[in-house]
């Protein structure tokens, strides 16, 4: 279970997150959403050990989040992928040097599922193919979290679709969790059991998808718009 | 991705009406296996925890049989499948009359014309 108790995080005067606290329960797929600015990325990487409250704790299983403890927790940036020389199956094996749950067969398991040739330079692959090597790289890994910042943005939807069937197919909701941020609600809500709304750095709502459907007869669409106004 | 739902309602209750629509229309035949959890989320862009949920749902409502170790399976109870064609006709024509009374027919009216509509089919 990752927890966030009172969080704020502040870059200089700028403030990204403003006491946030929630839960986010073992097993479940999770949407983060919120426009622009409103502190997703900071969240993300917060949860990854890859930034430290100012204020609050970041705690994963009983222990304050930091580099280590988040060794357990694949993120997924929403850059492009660094090594442009290396090859697809280098990048694993990089992965594999670097990540004690990197699953190399697993890794080449989801690059078959996806298409995607082992032996190809990344600087040689379009940018539907960089998002497939991205999600294979980090669904590579066995691990109990996935943070994944905006795994569908800028993708043509036969990549979304495939980057969809990639997470349902390789990973396992008994002992999983995937938190994954992204403005495609609409697209993505049946993927999600749960939807957390972020607004300047705090949270907004946090919700079942089940629940705003049957309580509110509307779609995550919807009822975050209403949220809005 | 994958299946189209409506924004009215859980989408695992989609599906489970979806399930029971393709064992009416004999699509999924009495006795038949369902695809794996997994397989079937994959197929309809939906999360592996929904699936489930679905498949319980099913299983409770005495629609499917889960066999251990070997997956779920159409109930190849008659009576229970009668039943279910009986509760979709009833659900049907529920919200028939409901659309009817909205726009002021009367039902004997459109009983009639039904009827009429049924001979010029036949």
């Amino acid at each position: 279970m990752i927890e966030l108790q009172g969080v704020s995080k502040y870059y200089r005067s700028k403030r990204a997150l403003n006491g946030v606290s929630l839960t986010l329960p073992r097993g479940k797929v999770i949407g983060l959403v919120g426009e622009n600015g409103s502190g997703k990325t900071t969240m993300l990487k917060m949860l990854a050990g890859i930034l430290i409250p100012t204020t609050g704790f970041a705690i994963l299983d009983n222990n304050k989040i930091t580099r280590r403890v988040a060794s357990s927790v694949a993120y997924m940036p929403d850059t492009d992928l660094f090594y442009p020389y290396f090859t697809v199956k280098q990048l694993f094996e990089f992965y594999d040097s670097q990540y004690e749950d990197f699953n190399m067969k697993k890794a080449q398991e989801i690059a078959e599922y996806l298409v995607i040739s082992l032996d190809a330079k990344i600087s040689t692959l379009s940018k539907g193919n960089r998002g497939r090597v991205k999600i294979a790289a980090t669904l590579g890994r066995d691990a109990a979290y996935y943070l994944l910042d905006e795994p569908f943005s800028g993708l043509d939807p036969m990549v979304r679709e495939d980057i969809a069937r990639g997470l349902i197919r390789f990973t396992d909701t008994e002992w999983q969790t995937i938190l994954l941020s992204t403005h495609e609600i609409k697209e993505v809500e049946p993927l999600l059991d749960e939807l957390i709304v972020l607004k300047e750095g705090q949270v907004l709502a946090h919700k079942e998808i089940d629940e705003i459907r049957d309580k509110y007869g509307i779609d995550a669409t919807a009822w975050m718009i209403s949220l809005f106004r | 991705m994958g299946m189209e739902f409506l924004p009215d309602k859980p989408i695992y209750q989609q599906l489970v009406e979806h399930i029971i629509g393709d064992i009416i229309r004999d699509t999924l035949v009495t006795g038949e296996k369902l695809p794996s959890v997994r397989d079937y989320a994959i197929s309809v862009g939906v999360n592996a925890n929904t699936m489930q949920r679905v498949y319980k749902e099913l299983e409770n409502l005495g629609i499917t049989e889960t066999r251990r170790g070997q997956g779920s399976f159409v109930t190849e109870n008659q009576m229970r499948i009668q039943e279910l064609r009986e509760e979709m006709k009833e659900q049907l024509v529920q919200s028939f009359i409901q659309n009817v009374e909205a726009l002021g027919f009367t039902t004997n009216e459109m009983v009639h014309y039904l009827q009429r509509r049924g001979e010029q089919d036949d």
